[in-house]
């Protein structure tokens, strides 16, 4: 897993980091300039023979240059910061394709086109820019793919957007980047890009109700699932409509990890995370339901079928 | 250098009130040398508080999936620490040396207002400590310094930490607006026959710039508080989307106060090193007016950048490169200053003791503190590296690598003057040296977590390649900075007791609070010699010579 803004995946990160290594080679200059005049300094200016050094109170001419160039230098970096400002920020004149909601401690994602709630984990085609909205529903919350492009707040109350594009099929990392309680650190998502038909095939599978249980343990499941009070929160498309307080797990199978990708998606991890998940994420809001040992192998079968 | 006519008689009384002093005498104190004292032993304390926060931070990210601190006692730490080290520690610190320094500097007995001097401390350290019985309350505050809305809000911190904290802060507030209102009206008032502010020191003429920036700003912070309370205590919604209010309203407000409070933080730093590098180059400040005029630059233009702490908020592009331009300019009467210190030292005569190391090691590590400032006045640059640890190098490349080795160097500079003893300085260059590594050590590597993409005010990480070693790395200078402050704290008790004797003027310096005994009188100046210059006692001693 490789985060880094050094290695861009898209355009707008690719612009982005020419910004900054523009910046770096002018920064660098006037350090190296800066280091470089101090350690002279140091070797050249030492106390001699004990008489006081020529008083010098200043030179105009100097003054001004240390002010002029300086300005000249930011100057250039205002317009190149406008010229990449507007690479990364294009005009929007559409629906976005995507709607991505900050929960406390995990990201609703809306296809509206096609009526697919996911969670955690968004699939786009490569190539294509996908315009997203990012809202929140409580705290302010920041979503951020650095390899993909720049961060920007989820905020209560209103609507910012952000485009999402990818050249290459692969998985990108990103997490919430404003601090937003307990469990900030596990707020973490991922993009994963892939070819446009592959795109079509999940976006078709998402858009399916969940699979009926069809195993005795599963059925347990999926009964015990409407028993317990894991539906008050929680939506399985086809088996309950509720209004999405938590993780849409219609196909919570399909994706690679689970509780903001503090754990992987496999079956020891999930029912762990269903027995003692203030252990796993502590201050979550998903409560420990001292659940039997039974409820746990009969949930963890059930969920693992919604694929 | 010929020492300044002084009468014996008066030496001996002051140090003879120093040896009556009980602790009503302290508590009751009005005399400014003694409230400064105060103010620097209470922010050493905040300041060991704080590190040890600090260290316990960096204990919790040393590794990957670290379990030593809970979430929830981890927010409370982060909070604590950057709330204490701004509020309780860097503000009242370069208030406590302008509390001493600045009527010495200027040749007046005191402050001007001396009893709202003492109740400024008092407010202070009675904040300091309303914030800490948080936790006896059983919750500190867990928002984070800057508090973000609706976070801080009842519903999200339900608990009564968030009002420990804007309490505290109001109350510290007052005090800080009523020291800025008191430094004024002494430096406006209480100069020395001659002393015209062309002459002024430039320690003098940066709190005294500074002191309007504290006016400017804090009364935004308090009102601020005001407003939050009313949320949290009578359920208005100033702050909450859902009753019509605004969560980016806070941030306006806050930053509003907090971006010039970055300014108040390093202002008086940038004093401390306009007098020490001159002293020990053995040269006068390389263009007085344009060091001066560029403070006042940097003050006007510190009221007029907040915004470029939101540019991930998304206000819109004009908002971002209005806010992203005047970010920039910034960087040009900062950048004026460090030429102006470079070439004060150029062709100088450089006595690289403990204060000196202090203050070429804040020209360095500011330097890098500044021009990463500059890439995130770079609006789209910002974009990235916000909210990442890159932001949490950047500002402590400022404040401690800033502010805090500057007022190391004045604290060696200024100790014989206060104690009338030398700290030593064999233990000083250990300190030094230590305190350097360590703080780069510590610092330097959460550049290129940031840029790395770890985000900030994370309590634990997932092993992503790169980010065990650099966090390890990280947590091992913070040590070495905790040992740091030891070798200090040593060296100052030591030195109280066995440092070499300072007499008047240690350093042949040739301002004004090196024309009295070390430490100065209760009254301060028996006589305060003419001044006809920026450097009273260099023309005193420079005069003698030529007569002989």
């Amino acid at each position: 897993m490789h985060i880094s803004v050094f290695d861009p995946a898209a355009p707008e990160a690719a612009e982005l980091l020419w910004l900054w290594n523009a910046c770096m080679w002018i920064c660098g200059a006037i350090l190296a300039l800066v280091t470089g005049l101090l350690v002279f300094i140091l070797f050249r200016y030492r106390p001699r023979d004990g008489r006081e050094p020529a008083q010098i109170t200043g030179n105009k001419k100097l003054e001004v240059t240390w002010t002029a160039v300086p300005i000249a230098l930011v100057s250039l970096l205002f317009a190149f910061s406008i010229v990449a400002a507007r690479e990364v920020d294009h005009p929007i004149q559409r629906e976005p394709d995507l709607i991505v909601t900050g929960h406390q401690w995990w990201w609703e994602v809306r296809y509206p086109s096609s009526q697919v709630i996911t969670a955690n984990e968004i699939h786009i085609p490569t190539g294509r820019e996908m315009l997203v909205a990012i809202e929140a529903a409580d705290v302010i919350h920041d979503f951020w793919v650095p390899r993909l492009n720049r961060k920007i707040d989820a905020v209560p109350g209103r609507r910012n957007f952000l485009w999402l594009r990818a050249d290459q099929p692969g998985t990108y990392s990103g997490a919430c980047a404003e601090f937003c309680g307990e469990q900030h650190a596990w707020m973490r998502f991922r993009v994963v890009a892939e070819t446009a038909q592959a795109y079509t095939t999940w976006l078709a599978a998402q858009a399916e109700p969940a699979q009926m249980a069809a195993t005795d343990e599963a059925k347990l499941g999926q009964t015990r699932f409407g028993q317990l009070t894991c539906a008050n929160c929680h939506n399985i498309n086809g088996v309950n409509t509720q209004k999405q307080y938590a993780p849409d797990l219609t196909h919570l199978a399909s994706r690679k990890m689970l509780a903001g990708e503090r754990l992987e998606n496999t079956r020891d991890n999930l029912r762990d995370w269903l027995h003692e998940p203030n252990i796993i994420k502590p201050d979550c809001y998903m409560p420990n339901l001292n659940l039997s040992g039974a409820d746990l192998t009969a949930l963890t079968a059930y969920l693992e079928t919604l694929r | 250098m010929s020492d300044i006519p002084m009468s014996p008689g008066l030496v001996q009384a002051g140090v003879a009130a120093q040896a009556r002093s009980t602790w009503l005498e302290w508590v009751s104190t009005v005399d400014h040398k003694r409230i400064g004292t105060l103010y620097l032993c209470a922010t050493l304390f905040f300041f060991c508080v704080g590190g040890i926060e600090a260290l316990l931070i960096r204990i919790q990210l040393a590794w990957p999936n670290n379990s030593f601190l809970n979430p929830d006692a981890y927010d409370q730490i982060f909070t604590m620490h950057g709330t204490t080290m701004i509020f309780l520690v860097v503000v009242p610190v370069l208030l406590g040396l302008a509390n001493y320094f600045t009527p010495l500097m200027i040749g007046a007995r005191d402050m001007a207002l001396p009893r709202l001097n003492a109740f400024s401390f008092w407010v202070f350290l009675l904040g300091g400590l309303l914030l800490y019985l948080s936790f006896a309350d059983g919750h500190a505050p867990s928002a984070g310094w800057f508090s973000y809305t609706p976070l801080s809000e009842k519903g999200y911190s339900s608990r009564n930490g968030m009002d420990y904290w804007a309490l505290a802060l109001l109350g510290i507030g007052v005090g800080t607006i009523a020291t800025a209102i008191n430094l004024i009206v002494t430096i406006v008032n209480l100069r020395t026959d001659g002393l015209t502010f062309r002459r002024l020191p430039l320690f003098v003429w940066m709190v005294f710039v500074n002191s309007f920036l504290i006016i400017a700003a804090l009364p935004a912070l308090n009102a601020s508080l005001v407003m939050l309370l009313v949320d949290r205590m009578l359920n208005a919604h100033f702050f909450l989307p859902l009753g019509g209010g605004s969560p980016i309203l806070w941030q306006h407000y806050f930053w509003s106060f907090g971006h010039p409070e970055v300014y108040i933080m390093v202002l008086p730093a940038f004093g401390i090193i306009s007098e020490v590098i001159p002293v020990f180059s053995r040269k006068p400040i390389f263009g007085y007016g344009f060091v001066a005029a560029s403070t006042v630059a940097i003050a006007l233009l510190s009221i007029g950048v907040w915004a470029h702490h939101m540019f991930a908020v998304g206000l819109g592009h004009a908002w971002e490169y209005a806010f992203g331009a005047s970010s920039l300019l910034i960087a040009v009467p900062t950048g004026v200053k460090i030429f102006s210190w470079i070439a004060t030292m150029w062709g100088g005569a450089i006595r690289l003791n403990t204060s000196m190391l202090f203050a070429i090691a804040f020209l360095f590590s500011f330097t890098i503190g500044g021009l990463s400032g500059v890439t995130f006045a770079t609006v789209p640059i910002d974009w990235q590296t916000t909210d990442t640890y890159y932001v949490v190098a950047h500002m402590h490349y400022v404040l401690f690598g800033g502010t805090l080795f500057g007022v190391m160097a004045g604290l060696y500079y200024w100790f014989p003057k206060m104690t009338g003893r030398l700290l030593d300085e064999r233990w000083g260059k250990v300190h030094f040296w230590l305190m350097f590594i360590g703080f780069h050590m510590t610092f330097f590597v959460q550049h290129l977590l940031g840029l790395d993409g770890m985000p900030r005010r994370v309590y634990t990480y997932p092993d992503v390649p790169g980010w065990a070693v650099m966090n390890l790395i990280s947590t091992i200078g913070a040590f070495v900075l905790g040992i740091s402050v030891l070798v200090l704290l040593g060296n100052v008790v030591l030195s109280l007791r066995h440092g070499e004797t300072a007499g008047d003027n240690p350093w042949n310096a040739w301002t004004l609070e090196w024309a009295t005994s070390s430490p100065p009188p209760e009254h301060n100046f028996d006589a305060v010699p003419p001044v006809h210059s920026t450097r009273p006692l260099w023309d005193l001693a420079h005069r003698a010579e030529s007569r002989a």
